[in-house]
Formats: C-alpha cells, structure tokens, sequence
C-alpha cells in the first residue's frame, strides 16, 4: 500500500553511542507521506534518542538522514525545520512565561521569517497571530492561549506542544510520546487530534499505551537496545514471536 | 461565528499589551520634574539619566534575552572613551560624536557577539567578565591614547545643536541626556514588543524549543547584543560629553556589577525597571554618600538580598503582584 510513494523521511545505518553504551545501532527508517508510524520499544531502548538524531539535535556517530530526497545529515536542526520537520518533547519543553498564542505567534513569525522584524509592533502582524489562534482553536485550547504557559493544565501543555510543531508547517511530525504524564481516560482524546491532522502530514509517534498504538497506527517499529527488532503492520506485529517476547507475554490490542 | 469573534479579541489582546499605559506617560512627565523641583541638582539628575539608559541596555540583553553578563562596562567604555578621543582630537561635535561611540560599541559588541552566542550561564558570566577586565586592562596600559589611570584629559564639547552650551548648573547635561534617553527608550520599546522582542523572551524561556521551531537563536542573540552594546556606547558617551572627562572607571568591573544590581533592583525584563532601578540606586548614593559613606555597600547589599528575597521580580515586578492581587 504505501511502497508506491517516496519516503519523506529516511534514515540509513544512523549509529550513536554514549561512551560504551549504544544507542543506535544501524537504524534504517522510512516513513512514507501520509504514514501514522508508531515507534515502541521498551524503556531505555532509544527512542528519543533516534528522534534527536533524526532533529539534529544530537550528532550521530555514523548513517546518514534524509528528508524527501534531501541528505540533511550535516544540516543544523532549525535548518531542517525549515524544510519540513517538526518534534514534539517527551517533557515539556514550552516557553513558561509566554502565553500560548504568543507562543504559537512566535513559531509562525519564525517559519515566515519575520521573527527578524524589529521595527514593526508584533500588533501589525495580523496574519501570523490569526494562524496561532486558529491551530490553537482546531486543538481546543484557544480558550486559554491567552494564560502564561506555566498557568496551564498539564494537559494542555501536552497540546501546546503539538500545537507549536504544527505552527512549523512540517511535513514530517515526530510525536515523542505525546500523552506522557497524562491520564489515560485524556490520553485516547488527545490521540483523537492527532488523527484528525491532515494527511499531509506523515506522523512518526513514540508511544507505550499499546491500545493507542494499534488504534492509530498504520505501520509499527519496534526497537530495542538501539536496533530495530522488526516493522511492520499492526497486525504482524501483534503476532510476531519476538515482540511478543519483549514485551514478556500476550499484551493484546483491544 | 465565536471561533471569528475569539480570534479578534485574539488579536486585540496582543494589542493591548503593547499599548501605553498611563503610569509610563506620568513617569516621562515625572522625569521633567527635576526642572522644577530640584534645580540644583541636574547635574546628579543627568548622571541618572545616563546610567539609566546604560540599564536600559543591559535590560535587553538580560531582561529579555536572558543573556548574563557582567562585563557590560566594556561597551560603556567604549563609548566614553571614543567621544573623548573626538573630541580632543578636534571634533566636539556631540550628536555626531554619539552615533560614531555607538558605531564603534557596536562593531566591538558583535564581535564579542561572535563568541557569546554559542555560551550561556555560569560560562558566559566568566567569558563577559574576562571580556571587561580585558579591555580594562588594555585602557590602562595603553596611557598614550587614553591617559591611564589619570583618565583622558582636553575633552572639550561644541554646543548641542549648535545652540545650547553645557553649562555648569546641568540644565544643558540633563535636557540633552533625557532627550537621548527617552529616544532610546523608544527604540527599545519598539524592539521589545516587535517579532524579534518575542523571539528574544522566546530564547531566555527556552533555547532549546526556539530551535525546534526553526529559530537561529544565535543570529538573534548576535544581533541583540550588538544593538545592546551601541545603547550602552551611547550612555558612555553622553557621560564624557557632559563632564568633559573619561575615566578609566568607565570600563571598570564596578560599574558592571553596580549596572546589574540596579537591574535586578528595579526588576529585570520590564523595560522600566532599569530606569527606576537607577534612580533608586543613584539618589540613594548621593543621600548616603554625604551622610555616611562608608555604610553605602552595607545598605545596597541589605537592599539588594532583601529584593532578592522578598520580590525577586524586582520592585516593579512587586509592584505588578500587588496591583494584580488588589483586582
Ligand atoms: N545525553 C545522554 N548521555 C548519556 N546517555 C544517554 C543520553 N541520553 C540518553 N542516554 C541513555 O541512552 C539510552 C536510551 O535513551 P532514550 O531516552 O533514547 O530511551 P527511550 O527509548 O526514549 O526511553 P523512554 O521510553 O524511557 O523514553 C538510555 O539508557 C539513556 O540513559
Ligand atoms: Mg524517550
């Protein structure tokens, strides 16, 4: 089904290790457009560390990064926003002080590359607070975008961060276990925004609540020790014998 | 239809954060004051001015970027020292002499730009130290240019606009040096509050986000910086234009340190607190200083852990906490 089109983002033998302790052990990735890829794998496996390689936000020992054709391997990590990917953080990482839309603003003047201006009121850029307000709004927390980011549920801080990757515009959104901290009554509603993004958008989400993950998921990589133990659909997975001994027995989706 | 009406009074709230308030129009008509009430005393009320514009830059850098430095006397210096060499070399033209200072504050504030972008914290407090103590040094040994310990003597000013002689009573320092303040205070209003304003309170929240929403916050640190130390070239040379003297304290590490305690008085991060923190400071020194000056350091530091304790926020920022909790 999704062989046909180009991955937008690949990765081949992406290699990292802190000191004696690898992390990522000859990762090869690919996620087509459009894909709702989720990534699981034990506590400690890598995850987050393949997300920060993949960002650039940490250098990887060997492999290399692709975004579309693109090799982004050298490229900085805000230049490969700039061509079309976009993280969420497993911990909050939001701007305390900062009111939601102003947040989002701020994301929005960055992609537009007015963020430079500064000898315009940020009043006069009506476009840019408009788009915050409306991402804001398609994720339900308009009603309180105007409250220093500190004062917000923590639930909505979950949904600030995803508000902000998507103020980026991405092609490619990397969700690092977006519903981390949050009650699982909230968890399935949140996911329910996240499959609502448009399909133009490929998604690529670290997940540990296996009902989510064959919920949602189209494809599935399971990693573990740095290497991926093996991909594929959700119904493979579900049955695949060496999964089922990671996860030490008959998890079973619902 | 509410979706519609929420993203407009979206867009109101914006602008009506960056609206003048009526206290900031009460505190530029307070700054007239001193005319009127305190005749005697303008030339103390020029010094505050200029130290409050030298507060005024550390604010952006500091208040807004988050940016520490404790070498910020550096860019201060440069500007003194550059309006005095004018000056005795010929030039006493003072508008003109303000904008070369900040031109070479500046120029030596991006280099220094080059190299503090890429630190932050405990690493830049020592890398903008060691910069100050630096150049500090380099003024000192250079005597030929700058005089040394003895300071940089024949500085001698042509009038204001070719019209207002600075006279002995501070009426020319002070009128001269508000204007120039309230001027800056102008263009650092309109950065704080353009896009560029948000994106520096965007990297003292939290670098590494403003990364991963596509942000270079060096090149935006580079270039606040740079605007910083021009204003702080500024505030030097208005000190050497209205007392006709550079001394070598002007790069010194005390006037650093007495910068950021002002700031952190008045409070950080909101524009006026380095103004307010300089009028605190500055008329409290001149109060003490007659009464018992060896107590000075005693009751700044007092005031200053006390701050730190009780509003660390500064005092504007204790101020806001109250006016908020009174609604
Ligand atoms: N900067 C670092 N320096 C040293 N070790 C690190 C660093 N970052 C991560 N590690 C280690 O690398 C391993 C993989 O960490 P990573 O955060 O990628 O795991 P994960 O799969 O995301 O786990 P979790 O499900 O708990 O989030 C862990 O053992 C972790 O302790
Ligand atoms: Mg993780």
């Amino acid at each position: 089904m999704t062989g046909a089109a180009p991955p937008v983002l690949a990765t081949r033998g992406l290699c990292k290790s802190f000191g004696s302790l690898v992390v990522a052990d000859g990762v090869d990735l690919e996620i087509p457009a459009g894909a709702r890829h989720a990534l699981i794998g034990p506590n400690g496996a890598g995850k987050t560390t393949l997300v920060n390689l993949v960002t650039g936000m940490l250098r990887p020992n060997g492999g290399q990064i692709f975004l579309g054709a693109e090799d982004v391997t050298a490229a900085a990590p805000e230049q490969r926003v700039g061509r079309g990917l976009a993280r969420t953080f497993q911990v909050n990482a939001l701007f305390p002080a900062l009111t939601a839309l102003e947040a989002v603003t701020l994301a929005i003047c960055e992609r537009n590359g007015v963020a430079r201006c500064w000898w315009r009121s940020i009043a006069g850029f009506t476009a840019e607070i408009d788009e915050a307000h409306a991402i804001l709004a398609s994720l339900s927390i308009a009603s309180v975008c105007h409250r220093p980011t500190r004062e917000l549920a923590y639930g909505h801080q979950r949904l600030l961060e995803i508000a902000l990757a998507l103020a980026s515009r991405p092609k490619v959104l990397l969700l690092d276990e977006p519903t981390a901290g949050v009650p699982r009554s909230e968890s399935a509603e949140l996911f329910e925004a996240i499959a609502g993004l448009s399909r133009d958008i490929a998604v690529l989400f670290i997940e540990h609540d296996m009902s989510i993950v064959f919920r949602f998921a189209s494809r599935i990589t399971v990693m573990v020790s740095g290497r991926i133990l093996v991909e594929g659909t959700p119904d493979e997975i579900a049955h695949d014998e060496q999964v089922r001994a990671v996860y030490l027995g008959s998890r079973h989706h619902g | 239809m509410s979706t519609d009406t929420m993203a407009l009074d979206a867009r109101r709230h914006i602008a009506r954060q960056i609206r003048w308030r009526p206290a900031e129009v009460i505190f530029w008509l307070a700054t007239l004051l001193p005319f009127v009430l305190f005749p005697t005393h303008l030339v103390l009320a020029s010094q505050i001015a200029i130290t409050a514009l030298f507060a005024l830059s550390l604010d952006l850098i500091l208040g807004y970027a988050g940016i520490v430095s404790l070498g910020h006397a550096a860019f201060f210096g440069l500007g003194a020292y550059t309006a005095g060499l004018l000056s005795k070399h010929g030039w006493g033209e003072p508008l003109s002499g303000l904008v070369l200072s900040a031109l070479v504050a500046g120029i030596v504030g991006f280099a220094a730009s080059l190299v503090i972008a890429r630190f932050r914290h405990l690493a830049l407090i020592m890398i903008t130290l060691g910069m100050g103590l630096l150049l500090h040094e380099a003024a000192n040994s250079a005597s030929w240019l700058t005089g040394g310990v003895d300071g940089l003597q024949g500085v001698k000013m042509w009038q204001v606009l070719g019209q207002f002689r600075f006279d002995l009573y501070g009426y020319t320092a002070y009128s001269y040096a508000l204007a120039v303040l309230f001027l800056s205070f102008l263009l650092v209003r309109r950065i704080v509050h353009s896009p560029f304003g948000l994106a520096l309170r965007g990297i003292r929240e939290n670098s590494v986000r403003m990364t991963a929403i596509g942000a270079s916050a060096r090149a935006h640190v580079r270039k606040v910086y740079t605007i910083s130390a021009a204003l702080a070239g500024v505030a030097g040379a208005l000190l050497t234009q209205t007392t006709s003297t550079v001394s070598l304290e002007t790069l010194g590490f005390q006037r650093s340190a007495e910068v950021l305690v002002m700031l952190v008085l008045g409070g950080a991060g909101r524009l006026y607190g380095g103004l307010v923190g300089a009028i605190i400071f500055m008329s409290a020194r001149d109060q003490f200083s007659g009464i018992t000056p060896l107590y000075w350091y005693f009751w700044i530091g007092t005031l200053l852990v006390a701050v730190v304790l009780f509003l660390p926020n500064g005092i504007l920022g204790g101020l806001a906490r109250l006016r908020w909790r009174r609604r």
